[in-house]
């Protein structure tokens, strides 16, 4: 019979760091769980889209014009769309500003989750929320049968917005990691809401001055925004577009990177 | 193959010279700020030892060195002969924070669910709220508990890993004398178990009730360390009272051991750091009897101990912030 090893040193070596560096579905489960008790981010992501898609959408002398492959009524939903895809983004980002304010993100640093983890669940889970968000709003905009554009486009559409949104789960871990306060949405709202405007999901940018139209095509809704309607006009893409949404990008992710950085440094 | 009925005697007993704690001529720099200046430290598997100290004296900057959140300027902490950060992958290593920590939007039995998800080896959410006491307030938001609750809820996420080591940064803090009691009852029972437990404390007699060993640091250097006994008596010594008829004061203060005495009466006070030398004298070689050897209080002795009459010229931190 072999000797006997010590409850003690046979615990120690039976002991393991857990897979893919803590990153699992519970933890996730948990964290949309808590963003849909947010009765703000729920409201601005699932119900703002929807009652302006109503407000706006529906019955207007412009409803039916044809815009594209579809109509006036689908390429608002679809703006409308990408506003609630990209308020869920960043509010999952900017759930890391609320977890540093309340010490939970130095208490995460006493599990093994490791950094790259944590950031996966927090973009993953400002993907859940962002699909949510198109869902409810192509399903109204598919139930009030006034939207119209072919079957593979809403499909095609729906990805888009939603794929796209993730730039601003960059633009959210940024804020995150650069604004220590629990108030962070609130700022953020009132920051989105003006990207919003000037990338022109709520009124065309075609429409506003030409002064106020050059300085808003550098603003970081508009190349998106533009380009998610691309499949439903039919117009082509304007390499402008690409480079607006990848120089954000880079900006967002560098500025998230490095706030991030500073953040975990072991001083 | 394990002994899983070990008892904690028995399950160090093969740890094979392996130490749970071990820093060596450890130094934590902030700027100029001195926090740390020196530490040596080894804490064997199975002891609950305590870093007692006043604010400043880098209790806190010790064990957050401990914890891996953050580096030594200068030094080696190991624990469980491994990196700090590599011994909280594996779960090893938990700790009960002071303030924060905890997401106010969840429920109790939610941030233990959320906390045990991230560990390999995880015990059942409801076995550990209730080893914390806490399982009547499972579905409670964690904003909405009371101070001790919230500690005991930060208890309860430590335990989840079943670690080795558990720390403690001054928990009960802000508890009341009922509360911080029944916290450590919970934590005394746990330790039973053979978990090695490390407390940093301001709270003399909280040392002195559940400590096995006192570490004392000051200005970020340990100063005494040994049992609470010990700790005591190189403070302080011991006095020993005696009813010995005719005894004059230089003939006391003869005795091998003696520092000072004093005569009352029939009654005699002979204050000794050996104080079992005098005492074995007295009752060898005079007709000393009614024999009573008396400590000085713990408060006492930390006041010797950590009083500023032998203050280092420069670069004592000064800030609470670093304690």
């Amino acid at each position: 019979m072999s000797t006997v090893p010590s409850t003690f040193t046979a615990d120690l070596k039976a002991r393991r760091a857990p897979a893919l560096g803590g990153f699992n579905l519970t933890a996730l489960r948990l964290e949309v769980r808590r963003l849909l008790r947010n009765r703000r981010t729920v409201v601005i992501t699932m119900v703002f889209p929807v009652v302006f898609y109503l407000l706006f959408g529906l019955h207007k002398s412009y409803s039916k014009l044809p815009a594209g492959h579809g109509n006036i009524a689908a390429f608002v939903m679809i703006s409308l769309a990408l506003y609630g895809a990209v308020f869920a983004a960043t509010s999952g980002g900017a759930l890391v500003s609320i977890e540093r304010a309340q010490g939970w993100s130095r208490q995460l640093r006493l599990t093994p989750l490791s950094p790259p983890a944590y950031i996966t669940m927090k973009v993953l889970t400002s993907l859940i929320l962002g699909a949510g968000s198109v869902a409810v709003t192509f399903v109204v905009g598919r139930l009030t049968a006034e939207a119209s554009m072919p079957g593979y486009l809403w499909i095609v559409t729906a990805l888009c917005v939603w794929i796209g949104s993730l730039l601003f789960a960059a633009f959210g871990l940024f804020m995150g990691y650069l604004l220590p306060t629990e108030n962070v949405m609130q700022l953020m709202s009132l920051i989105l809401a003006v990207l919003s405007f000037a990338g022109g999901l709520f009124i065309p940018v075609s429409q506003f001055a030409p002064a106020v139209r050059d300085i808003a095509k550098w603003t970081p809704l508009y190349g998106l925004n533009q380009l998610v309607h691309t499949p439903l006009l039919g117009n082509g893409v304007d390499w402008t577009w690409v480079v607006n949404v990848l120089a954000w990008l880079i900006i967002f992710a560098a500025g998230a990177t490095w706030r991030f950085r500073k953040d975990t440094a072991r001083g | 193959m394990t002994i899983s009925s070990a008892t904690p005697e028995m399950r160090w007993s093969d740890a094979g010279g392996l130490q749970a704690i071990e820093l060596h001529a450890v130094h934590k720099h902030f700027g100029s700020v001195q926090a740390v200046r020196g530490v040596d430290m080894t804490i064997s598997p199975g002891e609950i030892v305590a870093i007692l100290g006043p604010n400043g004296a880098g209790k806190t900057t010790t064990i957050d060195m401990i914890l891996g959140l953050s580096q030594p300027t200068s030094g080696a902490v190991s624990v469980f002969g491994m990196q700090p950060r590599q011994a909280i992958t594996k779960g090893l290593i938990s700790a009960v924070m002071q303030t924060g920590g905890l997401l106010k939007d969840l429920t109790v039995g939610e941030t233990v669910e959320y906390t045990a998800s991230l560990f390999a080896r995880r015990q059942t959410v409801h076995d550990v709220l209730s080893r914390a006491g806490i399982e009547g307030i499972a579905d409670r938001r964690v904003g909405k508990c009371s101070g001790g609750e919230q500690q005991r809820l930060r208890f309860a996420m430590a335990l989840v890993s079943d670690p080795e080591l558990l720390a403690l940064d001054e928990p009960t803090t802000g508890m009341d004398v009922e509360g911080r009691r029944s916290f450590w009852a919970a934590i005394r029972k746990d330790a039973e178990q053979g978990r090695t437990v490390l407390f940093a404390t301001h709270y003399l007699e909280e040392a002195d009730a559940y400590a096995d060993r006192i570490i004392l640091l000051r200005h970020g250097l340990v100063v005494a360390d040994g049992t609470a006994a010990q700790i005591k008596a190189m403070a302080a010594g011991r006095t020993v009272r005696a009813t010995l008829p005719g005894a004059t004061e230089d003939m006391l203060r003869g005795i091998p051991g003696a520092d000072t005495a004093e005569v009352r009466g029939e009654t005699v006070l002979v204050h000794a750091t050996d104080s079992d030398a005098v005492a074995r004298y007295l009752l060898t070689n005079t007709a000393a009897r009614d024999l009573e050897i008396t400590a000085r209080g713990i408060e006492e002795a930390f006041l010797a101990l950590t009083g500023d009459e032998t203050e280092p010229a420069s670069g004592a931190p000064s800030t609470g912030a670093l304690s």
